[in-house]
């Protein structure tokens, strides 16, 4: 399924009364089955984009198109499990119509066995997130919404999610939004990156990756890295980030 | 992201070690031989000891006049009971969700808040008659505001970030319901009805008493009449075991129930 965006104001008040924009001019296209990344510094507005786009919220300026029926999953910036439902529970729940085998298997991927009847107040973070990944795929959605899914967790760990989030993205073709601010999980995962501007979050370049995720090496990896390197320069709010 | 309510005794509180056990014992033989005493200063006139009510007791329930008493209220108490948690839950779910509800309800549950029982009770008595459903309107009346002000207050402690997870992953309303509002709300609606169900306890009786011709309440006015005061004590000490028993082996295990998720503090 294809996605269109074109957001042309997003602003909120805060408690003072004063308004902001958050996003402004915020257009792209991605084709069916495609993953796109965002990268942009905190703050910039990429968690507000993607509620806009979910359907989250209808409060903005602009168009988000999509199929109706198309089913989401999405994967929040915190792991919003519900607390008094035990691990598959959860993901049952959001994915009532998956089968045990889909199941299973997904759990098995995402090493999640062993944690079925816990509840979430038992488990780490980052098993947390790895549960919140769980329910995601398991709606076998046609779209897929990731918010720095890899965040706080040690490297070895986010380096093993973010395969797993690979051979999931490949074996499902879903059409995928992922954001972060790791350009490495950018370039490792993503068909198309967007570089995003600091508040308001505007577009500052887009970057096709056209070798297979599978296929990606050391070096091209480090070319794709520089040539991000050079385009964020022009923007010193990224220089943390970045 | 979610407040519990500062009227709910947690679960693990309720604990059920040889110890506590024997502290409860204590406490109540203590309790019986201060009784014991004291009727020995006061005279049995006044109060009468321990096996003078029991023998009362064994008196009403041979007869079968106790049981017949205790179940009349006890049914009266469930009913009234069950009203009031129903729309009392229902009233605060809308006053907490829709701000129109809210300030349409607020004058009304400032009012019922603020109405003395005996005023609820004598009024409902004067306008339906001396009925059944007169003592349990005014029982559930007396309960309502409570528990909607209760569930008011669970219903606007909800964490929305759930809710849009529900909404991003399209549950239905009724299983959003269930699984992500209802958890939420349960120590609420619990803590309302042990809240609710103490009241009802006490109010039962008045409403008994005043225009009822059965019931503990209706026994104990007899009693009170007739100065028969092992008889007083007989019903009235019934009634607390049985409301004991009731919070022990129902409302205290729902309570243990509801936040059985939570993770045990260390
Ligand atoms: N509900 C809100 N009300 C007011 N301001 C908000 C709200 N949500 C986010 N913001 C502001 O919008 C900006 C972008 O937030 P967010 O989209 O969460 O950033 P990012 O995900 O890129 O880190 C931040 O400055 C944040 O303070
Ligand atoms: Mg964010």
């Amino acid at each position: 399924m294809q996605l269109e965006v074109e957001i042309a104001r997003k602003a909120f008040t805060n408690a003072a009364g004063e308004r902001h924009d958050v996003l402004v001019d915020l257009k792209f296209v991605l084709g069916a089955g495609e993953v796109g990344v965002f990268v942009g510094p905190s703050g910039c507005g990429k968690s507000t984009m993607l509620k806009i786009i979910a359907g989250l919220d209808q409060d903005y300026q602009g168009r988000v198109v999509r199929p109706a029926d198309a089913r989401i999953g999405m994967v929040f910036q915190e792991p919003r499990l519900l607390p008094w439902r035990s691990v598959e529970e959860n993901v049952r729940l959001a994915a009532p119509r998956a089968d045990d085998v889909a199941l299973s298997a997904l759990f098995t991927v995402l090493e999640l066995n062993a944690h079925r009847s816990h509840f979430p107040g038992e488990l780490s973070l980052g098993l947390a997130r790895r549960v919140a990944l769980a329910r995601a795929f398991a709606v076998e959605p046609g779209f897929l919404i990731l918010d720095e899914p890899l965040t706080s967790l040690d490297d070895a760990l986010a380096m093993r999610l973010r395969d797993q989030i690979a051979t999931l993205v490949d074996s499902q073709s879903v059409t995928t939004l992922l954001v972060t601010h790791d350009v490495d999980d950018a370039i490792r995962l993503g068909d198309r990156v967007f570089l995003l501007s600091s508040r308001p979050a505007r577009i500052l370049a887009e970057l096709p990756i056209r070798t297979p995720r599978k296929a990606r090496g050391e070096a091209e990896i480090a070319a794709i890295k520089a040539e991000i390197a050079r385009r964020t320069n022009g923007d010193s709010a990224n220089g943390d980030a970045l | 992201m979610w407040a519990r309510p500062k009227t709910l005794t947690p679960a693990h509180s309720i604990v059920r070690s040889p110890k506590t056990e024997m502290f409860r014992f204590l406490s109540f033989t203590t309790f019986l031989a201060t009784w014991w005493i004291a009727a020995l200063f006061a005279g049995g006139e006044k109060l009468p000891p321990p096996p003078a009510v029991l023998a009362a007791i064994v008196e009403a329930a041979n007869s079968g006049a106790l049981f017949l008493n205790l179940g009349v209220t006890l049914a009266r108490v469930a009913l009234a009971f069950t009203l009031a948690m129903t729309l009392g839950t229902a009233i605060g779910y809308l006053m907490g969700r829709i701000r129109l509800a809210d300030r349409v309800g607020d004058p009304w549950l400032i009012l019922l808040l603020n109405l003395p029982a005996l005023v609820v009770i004598v009024l409902a008595y004067i306008w339906a008659g001396l009925t059944e459903v007169a003592a349990i309107a005014a029982i559930a009346i007396n309960k309502l505001p409570t528990a909607v002000v209760t569930v008011r207050e669970g219903t606007r402690a909800l964490d929305t970030t759930l809710d849009e997870m529900a909404r991003v992953f399209a549950m239905p309303r009724w299983r959003a319901f269930r699984h992500v509002i209802l958890p939420q709300l349960a120590p609420y609606i619990a803590a309302a009805a042990r809240s609710g169900l103490s009241l009802v306890w006490k109010i039962v009786l008045v409403a008994e008493l005043l225009g009822r011709p059965n019931g503990v309440g209706f026994e104990i006015g007899v009693a009170f009449q007739l100065f028969d005061i092992p008889r007083l004590l007989a019903y009235a000490l019934s009634f607390v075991a049985v409301v004991l028993i009731i919070e022990t082996v129902l409302v205290q295990p729902f309570e243990a129930r509801v936040s059985r998720w939570r993770p045990r503090a260390a």
